[in-house]
């Protein structure tokens, strides 16, 4: 206890109308790796945030190597010892990953000096990087070894990891963790924010368990299952999805041979794409972000039209078909970018039901808004998905990620579509949420209907489909049943997402 | 005939109001902020420099006064858009009516006064002709080499994460908006103090348009604002001769030359150059966007 590297007493934090954090004790020990456990909201980000000096405590202390810290600002937070992996990447896409990393340090050394410096650590830790390259064209993984070789230079004491894994294949993850735990052989504390448990459970040394706020149990990862550790999170028995009575149809979907040049210059062309959707199936499409799930959602919702002949639903041709009128044939759609892409921000979600229910649910009469429709099906969403908000008056912003995806796919699974296509359908969305997201897309495909599931999340895809494959550069590789695939299996086929370049590993 | 030195000469003079804007601009929108402003902080400049050069007898007194003038106005831009966050096209549009309204009004009792003579420095040409010259290499050097520099580029390309890194956004964003004040300043006071040599209403005459559109077609590049620059000074220097020469061409013509000139080989050349942040176009990311900390 005495010899922690960073410990934290009673903090806590309040923001208008909440508590994110309450009387939250914990410590880490030199060379351990500890994981912070907690739904989406349960205030493991305001924690760390308050230890990288990003928002400041209302109450409590906080001990780094035995004083007291108190950052006021990032850069005190640096000075002290402490560096920080973002979840969402905090790089500067038009600049050099030198430059990305002077940017990160508080007296970075003259640039060919620390040029040789990124060289050289990057290799000692097996994760080569080109200084001179600029960031916007690396990958997801790339990136995030530009943000960890920024905090090794910095020899940190306390290093924070929030959730790193989620754009990672496995076998960057696998890389990432293999790094992590030389570092820690090196006596450097690190805290590990994520909610994938089987990763806390093999790679972990301890965990602290935050649930509204509060640390609600500690304990050795190691010795608990899954399961156990995701009741521990939610306080109670996960739900356990229901996957029976699914019988497989007939064909519904056809695409064969979808070819579409990328729609901008940051875009991927969809190369010969290939796939039929039965009746009550699942198709899961897995694959790293920004190799064509956009643009292959866009070719089926009709937001990018193809060439005749290349999707068809239930014998007709839907090619130039406009996205309204494939959802008058039944093929609904719903985007990854829940707001602004699925919803508009400042409509109500009445007025949000319209934009894609106007036709199969008759809100719209003779060109008229049925306004007392809409609302019912607003309603007859907000209850069937227990949607928590105030009324389907309230505007689509306003509801948290998790209540809106559940909106939104609760939209167009209550229109009992013939296919549905969903991107990304429980990003970002808590534990609780997620499963209820995933069980109706099942019961949905009970009913007869035909789901594409195109997701980054590994453990959804396989939780959920019946067949996967793996999106890679725009090409869709052959469809596998995916009982008895194994993770490895699903990260090979998911390697070729990068073009394997000579860099990576 | 024409001495090819004296017509260069002739043309770098005439490109210095626009290099001078351009150059600030261009630090102002590599700190990600689009002051459309530019125009009203040359008249500001143009004005309070005049005035100061005309009260002390001194040019030099007088661009000082033009800097700080120029400085001034645009911190209400700032205020505006940093403090308050409103809205940048807006509050810059804003800004151009402000000033130029601004200074008519308080320019009125100036009108027909002769500026203070200067001293020209070396090879015949103002000082401050050579000073603007000066501060491409400089600026150059300032956003590529330096660690403020790097800073404000940051800034400019991704705040977020400029504000996770612990950076001062708004403050960065300040400086870099009354740095761009002081220089449009100086090239306003530039047409009143050095080419016309008197006060006169709306005397700019677009110029701070012109400035905005060179940064933009430069690929936000020090050397590339210089290149522009120089476009529009060379015909202008251009029209001015034929028009001496009476030539038998409509004088709105001649006079419209170096805009619609400047504007169309921007263009040419610009639909040439690949813009996508890919192939390393360098509209910095959070151009125009307000920085909101919601933390």
């Amino acid at each position: 206890m005495a010899d922690a590297v960073f410990r934290a007493e009673g903090i806590g934090k309040s923001y208008p109308g909440v508590r994110a954090n309450d009387d939250v004790s914990f410590h880490v020990a030199p060379g351990e790796i500890h994981a912070l456990l907690g739904e989406n909201g349960a205030g493991k980000s305001t924690l760390v945030k308050m230890i990288y000096g990003l928002v400041q405590p209302d109450d409590g202390q906080m001990f780094l190597n035995g004083e007291s810290h108190r950052p006021g600002d990032p850069r005190a937070a640096r000075a002290a010892g402490v560096a920080m992996v973002f979840q969402h990447f905090s790089l500067f896409d038009a600049m050099t990953v030198a430059e990305n990393i002077a940017l990160g340090m508080e007296n970075p050394p003259p640039r060919r000096a620390l040029s040789a410096r990124i060289t050289k650590v990057s290799h000692d830790f097996g994760l080569p990087l080109d200084p001179a390259r600029r960031v916007v064209t690396l990958s997801a993984g790339e990136r995030q070894r530009v943000e960890i070789i920024r905090c090794l230079l910095q020899d940190p004491r306390l290093l924070i990891m929030d959730e790193p894994t989620s754009v990672l294949t496995p076998q960057e993850a696998e890389l990432l963790f293999e790094t992590l735990r030389k570092l820690a052989d090196r006596g450097t504390a690190i805290l590990y924010i994520s909610h994938k448990l089987e990763e806390i459970r093999s790679h972990c040394d301890s965990a602290t368990i935050l649930r509204h706020g509060c640390v609600v149990d500690s304990c050795d990862p190691r010795a608990h299952s899954a399961r156990e550790l995701a009741a521990m999170m939610v306080g109670g028995e996960m739900r356990r999805i229901d996957r029976s009575g699914r019988r497989t149809g007939p064909v519904l979907l056809e695409v064969s041979g979808l070819s579409l040049p990328a729609p901008n210059a940051e875009g991927t062309a969809l190369k010969s794409v290939n796939l039929t959707l039965r009746a009550g199936e699942i198709l899961g499409i897995g694959g790293v972000a920004g190799n064509g799930q956009d643009e292959l959602l866009a070719a089926l919702s009709g937001e990018m039209r193809s060439q005749p002949g290349a999707i068809t639903l239930e014998g007709r041709d839907l090619s130039a078909a406009s996205p309204q009128a494939r959802r008058v044939a039944g093929l609904l759609a719903a985007p990854e970018d829940r707001l602004g892409h699925a919803a508009v921000p400042d409509f109500s979600l009445t007025e949000n039901t319209l934009l894609t229910a106007g036709r199969r649910k008759s809100l719209v009469r003779r060109g008229l808004i049925d306004r007392g429709a809409a609302r019912a099906y607003a309603e007859e969403i907000i209850r069937v998905f227990d949607v928590r908000t105030p009324g389907p008056g309230t505007a689509a912003r306003a509801l948290s990620g998790g209540n809106l995806q559940k909106f939104v796919i609760g939209r167009e699974v209550l229109q009992s579509p013939r296919v549905l296509v969903v991107n990304q359908p429980t990003w970002g969305v808590d534990a609780g949420a997620a499963t209820a997201v995933r069980q109706s897309l099942l019961d949905l495909a009970r009913q007869g209907a035909g789901i594409i599931v195109i997701s980054q999340d590994l453990d959804e895809l396989l939780e959920l489909s019946d067949r996967f494959c793996a999106l890679n550069e725009g090409r869709l590789s052959d469809p596998r049943p995916t009982e008895n695939l194994g993770i490895d299996e699903i990260g090979l086929l998911l390697g070729g997402a990068h073009g394997m370049e000579v860099a990576q590993i | 005939m024409i001495d090819p030195l004296s017509v260069f000469l002739l043309l770098v003079a005439a490109a210095t109001p626009i290099l001078f804007a351009a150059l600030g601009e261009l630090v102002v929108e590599r700190a990600g902020v689009l002051n459309l402003g530019v125009e009203g902080m040359m008249i500001a400049g143009a004005l309070s420099g005049f005035a100061a050069a005309h009260a002390t007898g001194n040019p030099f007194v007088g661009f000082l006064a033009a800097a700080v003038g120029g400085a001034a106005i645009s911190l209400l831009f700032a205020l505006l858009t940093q403090v308050l966050l409103a809205n940048q096209v807006a509050s810059g549009l804003a800004l151009t009516l402000f000033g130029l309204g601004l200074a008519a009004l308080f320019g009125k009792p100036l009108e027909g006064i002769k500026a203070p003579s200067m001293t020209a420095g070396p090879l015949g040409i103002s000082w401050i002709v050579w000073l603007g010259l000066a501060m491409v290499p400089l600026i150059w050097w300032f956003l590529n080499r330096s660690r403020a520099g790097l800073i404000l580029r940051g800034v400019g390309e991704n705040h977020d994460a400029a504000h996770a890194l612990g950076y001062p956004v708004h403050l960065v964003r300040g400086a870099a908006i009354a740095f761009g004040g002081a220089m449009a300043g100086v090239g306003g006071a530039f047409i009143s103090i050095a080419t016309v040599l008197q006060w006169t209403e709306g005397m700019t005459a677009g110029a701070g348009w012109i400035a905005l559109a060179i940064v933009v077609f430069s690929n936000w590049t020090a050397v590339g604002v210089l290149a522009g620059a120089w476009l529009f000074g060379g015909v202008t220097v251009l029209q001015l001769r034929l028009q001496a020469a009476g030539i038998k061409v409509p004088v709105q013509l001649l006079s419209m030359a170096p805009y619609l000139a400047t504007i169309i080989v921007l263009v040419l050349i610009s639909a040439r150059q690949k813009f996508s942040r890919r192939a390393g176009g360098a509209a910095p990311g959070s151009l125009g966007q307000n920085f909101h900390a919601l933390r």
